[in-house]
This record gives structure tokens, C-alpha cells and sequence, in this order.
């Protein structure tokens, strides 16, 4: 098992390490990445099984993330869903406590309302009630910017954040796609794993090939700098370092901490960088209203306060339902740019 | 009455899980009255014949999900009366090491049992999950859970039996029909007279037996039970009985007639078997006299037990959230 890749995670601006990272074979988009991970588990282990709407046959899923899964599997591990989010996942719980990993996909992270009930009251709530583990792992394909309207570009990890029992992952590069997805799965809990729609075929980085995790509840400081600190996960890491870089040109430099697993969150790097840099700023797609990045604020006010140089800033989406048409869902959503600007803010402060 | 196929022994095992049931209501609602319970309880009065009957006709590899009117079957699966007491009191000593409520979330997998939650039928997917399983790996095992007439107009029932309709699963559901959903009598909650008849709908058989006869339902389970395990697929078995108390401890169920109550307590599962048993020269009084007497003191001790077991330390409420 391989820990760290010393890659730049896909992202251009950010030098690689290692020889290994260079390696072009292993340059993985991160929709690749997260089908090279379900093929590679479903190899090591008997027990890891698919679930989902329109997943099987040459079909392969909305995003064709399960393509050629069945072929090689067969229908009994590669199992079609009808319609019926909240009989699917009540049912991957029973099979759970049974001692198989069902790995679900959620159509879009949207539909996942639709089993809130059989997740947040019965999966999680279920081993500290009667200690009867329940391992799944929920995939739900999230995040906008990509123009498909109010119920195809949600991002409600802070729902399941609030509900005891549910580990929360959102991976923000194809390294990190697979290696959180190897550890949601052998995780002995349920695990809701937030793969960022708008990275699937635009963000490509070195991906270590075989078995390689990446433990839950680890941030990743993928950037270092004195200034200040970019916290955020999920999409919106790309669209921090593309700030990032342009704020170094001018001679600013920030932490970007990519927290990699909303819950649990890594409260020491969160502290470490804000001690470190005392002005930070939290970011992510999901909206700013009681979102993740109050928690993280929180935080930091709470037990770094005597380090802090400004007030702790946050940049979320809207509070409006996630808006169709270009210029409104630009405006909705957070980033490089509007990034940019508060951070310089903050800099300034 | 069902002819029965039987042994003595079998009767005899059927009415004595049925009188452990029975006692254990009667003394846990006696405890409540004194004051003595925490929290909510739920009667099983009235339910003993189907959590006992069908909880009998499964082997103990089966998996079964009862819910929080199925003392019998959890009984007859191995979880001891002190474990429930202590459970119900709120215990360190109880399955759920004080974290639920009263029968909520009583699982134990030592003995094929899976807790439910209020959140009824969210017990129907998780058993039928249990089912998936077995189909997966080849295993001749069956699932069976429970629902009460109430939770069959939940959007969850029509999900869970039309799936287990496509998988085809060794899935057996039995619908508790006791006529009320907390104070919403059937008339008020659908338009068709047998509940049996939604499995047609989904394309499985649907059978009604007599809820306070507990060889009929044994009879009936065993059946879909033998089916399922040969490949047959799931099975909807509606028992209709009455619930003989309120919807819990605190609710005298006034909006009930009397005369429908009276009607029924006439046909009471236990007192009917007992004198069934007797008429049939199975038992005599000194054999039943034996029996009740041996229920008394089983519960009698778990109350004792359950009393004296501490509360769970406050030290370990954040313990168990998450499995290693």
C-alpha cells in the first residue's frame, strides 16, 4: 500500500516530485480514476458489489463510470436498481450487515434526498444503537458550473455532515478519487463519497497504480505559503490553486488546504495552517449558509483566535436553489476568480 | 382452527413462547403503571400468536427483522428476558447498552436479529437486503420482517416489494393488520378490505391467515418459508388481528369501540391456544399451571436483573458511534 505520490495532483502549476508522477501511463482522468478503483476492489474482494440505476451492461451508468464492470463481473455483483433510491439503499444495508460492501451510485447527489431516511436514520444510527456495522459506500456525483439546472448540481454534504454516524469524503484530484474511494470502501461504516462532476473528464494527474489509499479524515496541504490560507475540498481545489498561483505572481502567498474528508474533519491541519498564516479563508461549491465552511470557521475561532490577523472569511454558493442559465449559475457558484478577490482582501487586510 | 401437524412437544413450545410473551407485557405494563419504566412501552397484547407463530417456522440461520410488537419472536430467537428488561429500563445490561428506546433497535446478529427503527417500514428494504445477500452467495437462507397495516401506505412498502419482486428473494413480509395506526382506524387509511391483495401488484402471492391462531400462521409461514428457500421467491402473508391496548404506555386508545375490543378479547391468542390444547387432551391445568408459573419467575428475575444493572456510564456516550 502506497501512502503519498509525490505528484502535483494534476494540477499544471504545482512541480512534481518524483519520477514516478511523470509517468504518462499513469496519467488518469479522475472519472478513471474512480472506475479503476471500483474495478480493482471488486478484484481483491468478493464481497464488494455495485448497485445502482442504469450501472450494468454496455450502458454502464449516467457517466459510464461502471462501464465494462458487469462484463467482467457478471449481473449478480454489477446489480441494475428500478427507481427506488430509498428501497436500494435500505437494502445495501441489509446486505451490509451481512458482511458485503455494496458500493451505490447515486444517479446525480441530488436523488440522494430520496433516501435521506434510510441513511441518516437507519444506516447511521445503526452500530451505536446495536453495533450491527453497516459498510456501504454511497457515490454521488456532484457539483454544478456544468449548466444542468437546480436538481443535477447540488452539493449537500453538509446534511449528511450533520447526522452522527456517516463518514463524508470528497476527493478534489484523480489521485485522491481513487485512493478515498479504496478507504470508503474497506471503511466498516457508511461512507457518502462526493465525486465532483465538473473534474470527471477535465482534471487529469498521476494516479499510483494497484492499491493505494488514502486514509479518511487526512487533509492535504497542496500548496504552502506564509500569507494567508485557502481551506476548501471537492471542485473548488482547482479553482483555489488557479487563485493561488495568481496571487504568488504578485507576491502573495497562500496555504491551500484541501480538507479531502468533510467528516470527520482534520481539525489539526485546519489549525496548523490558520496558526500558521493567522487570515484564512474557506471555500466550497456547496451554499456558504450554514455550510461546511461555518464549522471550519468556527473552529478556528474557537482555538486559534489569538493567532488570527483578520476575520475568518467564507466563500459558498448562494442561498438560492442552484440556478440554470450561465451568467446566473456563475453567479451562484464560487470561483477562481471571486477566490482571487477576497483573498487579495484578506492579504490586504 | 387449522388441522395441525404438530408434535406435543411443538404445541407445547408455541404456548409456552406465547405465555412468556404474554407474561412479559403483563408485567412490564404493571411496572409502567408503578412508575418504574423509562420512557415509552409498547403492548404486545394481542400480537403474541404472529410474533410467535411465524418466528417458529424459521431456522436459526434465517434473518429476521421484527419490530416493536414481535416480542415473541424476539424471545423464541435467543435474546434472554433480561436483556429486553434491561433494554426497556434503559440499562447498561440491555441490547442496546441504553442507547434506544424500549424494543427499538433490539438487533443482535449472534442470533440472526436486526434491530428496527420508528421509522416504520424502513425494516422492509434492510431484510429484504438480508435476502439479496443470501441469493448473492448462494446460501439457502431466508429473511422475514414485519409492518403493521399502518406503514403499508408508505411509499418505502411499494418500493421494498416491487424489488424484491425483481430480485426474486427468499423475502418473506408479514403484515400485521391490527386495524389501527396509532388512532387512525383502516377505513381512514385505505379503500380496499384485505391487505394481502397489494402483493398482486407487485407480482407476488399475497395469503390472509387468522393473526390470533398461532398454528394457522406457523402453517402459513412455514410454507412461504419452505418456498422461498427452494427458490420460490418473496412472499406477503397478512395476519389480521386486533391491537388489544393503545398505540404505547400513555394512550388508553378511547377512540377504539369497547365492543370491538370485547369482540376480540373473546378471541385472545393465548387464553384460545390454552383452551385448545386442554379441549384436545394436550395439556392439563397442572401442565399449564407449570408453565405460567415458570413464565412468572423467568420475568420476574429479569425485572430483578434489570433493576439492579447500572445505567450506562455517562463516560462512554460518545463511545460506538463508528465501527473500528
Amino acid at each position: 500500500m502506497t501512502m503519498s505520490t509525490g505528484s502535483n495532483f494534476g494540477f499544471a502549476d504545482i512541480e512534481p516530485n518524483s519520477q514516478e508522477a511523470l509517468d504518462e501511463s499513469r496519467q488518469l482522468t479522475y472519472i478513471a480514476a474512480i472506475s479503476e478503483a471500483l474495478r480493482e476492489e471488486m478484484e481483491r474482494d468478493p464481497n464488494v458489489l455495485m448497485m445502482g440505476e442504469d450501472i450494468a451492461g454496455s450502458f454502464g451508468g449516467a457517466f459510464k463510470v461502471t462501464k465494462g464492470l458487469e462484463e467482467q463481473f457478471g449481473a449478480r455483483r454489477v446489480m441494475n436498481m428500478p427507481m427506488c433510491e430509498l428501497g436500494f439503499v435500505g437494502a445495501a444495508t441489509g446486505m451490509a450487515l451481512m458482511g458485503l460492501r455494496p458500493v451505490i451510485e447515486m444517479q446525480f447527489a441530488d436523488f440522494i434526498t430520496s433516501a435521506f431516511d434510510s441513511i441518516v436514520q437507519y444506516a447511521a444510527t445503526n452500530y451505536y444503537r446495536w453495533q450491527g456495522a453497516v459498510p456501504w459506500v454511497i457515490r454521488a456525483p456532484s457539483d454544478g458550473g456544468l449548466r444542468s439546472g437546480p436538481f443535477h448540481s447540488q452539493n449537500p454534504e453538509a446534511w449528511f455532515a450533520h447526522a452522527p454516524g456517516l463518514k463524508v469524503v470528497t476527493p478534489a484530484t484523480p489521485a485522491d478519487a481513487k485512493g478515498l474511494l479504496l478507504a470508503a470502501i474497506r471503511d466498516n461504516n457508511p461512507v457518502i463519497y462526493f465525486e465532483a462532476k465538473p473534474l470527471y473528464r477535465s482534471l487529469k494527474g498521476y494516479v499510483p497504480p494497484g492499491d493505494y489509499v488514502v486514509p479518511i479524515g487526512v487533509a492535504n496541504l497542496v500548496r504552502s505559503g506564509d500569507d494567508l490560507s485557502i481551506i476548501t475540498y471537492g471542485a473548488q481545489l482547482r479553482e483555489a490553486l488557479t487563485a493561488a498561483g495568481r496571487l504568488a505572481a504578485e507576491g502573495i502567498h497562500a496555504d491551500v488546504l484541501d480538507l479531502r474528508t468533510v467528516k470527520p474533519l482534520d481539525t489539526e491541519a485546519i489549525l496548523t495552517s490558520a496558526r500558521k498564516t493567522g487570515k484564512v479563508l474557506v471555500v466550497h461549491s456547496a451554499t456558504q449558509l450554514l455550510g461546511v465552511g461555518a464549522e471550519v470557521a468556527s473552529l478556528i475561532a474557537d482555538q486559534a483566535f489569538e493567532w488570527l490577523d483578520a476575520p475568518v472569511r467564507r466563500l459558498g454558493g448562494l442561498d438560492v436553489p442552484v440556478p440554470f442559465s450561465p451568467p446566473l449559475e456563475d453567479a451562484y457558484r464560487p470561483n477562481a476568480e471571486k477566490i482571487y478577490q477576497i483573498a487579495k482582501e484578506l492579504a490586504e487586510f | 382452527m387449522t388441522k395441525t401437524c404438530l408434535t406435543r412437544d411443538q404445541q407445547l413450545e408455541l404456548y409456552y413462547w406465547m405465555r412468556l410473551t404474554r407474561t412479559l407485557d403483563e408485567m412490564a405494563v404493571a411496572l409502567w403503571k408503578q412508575g418504574r419504566g423509562v420512557g415509552g412501552m409498547f403492548s404486545q397484547r394481542g400480537h403474541e400468536a404472529i410474533s410467535v407463530g411465524s418466528g417458529f417456522a424459521l431456522g436459526p440461520d434465517d434473518v429476521v427483522a421484527p419490530m416493536h410488537r414481535d416480542h415473541g419472536c424476539y424471545l423464541l430467537r435467543g435474546l434472554t428476558p433480561r436483556r429486553i428488561m434491561s433494554n426497556l429500563l434503559g440499562r447498561a445490561t440491555g441490547v442496546t447498552r441504553g442507547r434506544d428506546a424500549n424494543m427499538h433497535g433490539v438487533g443482535d446478529l449472534n442470533f440472526n436479529l436486526i434491530g428496527f427503527i420508528s421509522h416504520l417500514p424502513q425494516s422492509l428494504p434492510v431484510a429484504l437486503g438480508a435476502a439479496m445477500s443470501f441469493v448473492y452467495r448462494g446460501e439457502a437462507r431466508v429473511a422475514m420482517t414485519y409492518v403493521g397495516d399502518g406503514s403499508t401506505s408508505e411509499g418505502l412498502f411499494h418500493e421494498t416489494l416491487n424489488l424484491a419482486a425483481v430480485c426474486q428473494a427468499p423475502y418473506i413480509l408479514i403484515i400485521e393488520n391490527n386495524q389501527y395506526a396509532y388512532s387512525t382506524p383502516l377505513p381512514q387509511q385505505m379503500k380496499i378490505e384485505h391487505l394481502a391483495d397489494r402483493a398482486a401488484a407487485y407480482g407476488i402471492p399475497g395469503v390472509i391467515v387468522d393473526g390470533n391462531d398461532v398454528e394457522a400462521v406457523y402453517a402459513v409461514v412455514k410454507d412461504a418459508v419452505d418456498r422461498a428457500r427452494a427458490g420460490g421467491g418473496p412472499m406477503v402473508i397478512e395476519a389480521k388481528t386486533m391491537r388489544m391496548m393503545g398505540h404505547a404506555i400513555h394512550d388508553g386508545a378511547e377512540y377504539v369501540p369497547r365492543e370491538l375490543l370485547a369482540e376480540w378479547e373473546r378471541r385472545d391468542p393465548v387464553v384460545t391456544y390454552e383452551a385448545r390444547l386442554m379441549a384436545a387432551g394436550v395439556v392439563d391445568q397442572v401442565e399449564i399451571d407449570e408453565i405460567k408459573q415458570r413464565c412468572a419467575v423467568e420475568i420476574t428475575d429479569a425485572i430483578d436483573y434489570a433493576e439492579s444493572s447500572p445505567f450506562p456510564d455517562v463516560a462512554t456516550v460518545t463511545e460506538g458511534v463508528y465501527a473500528l
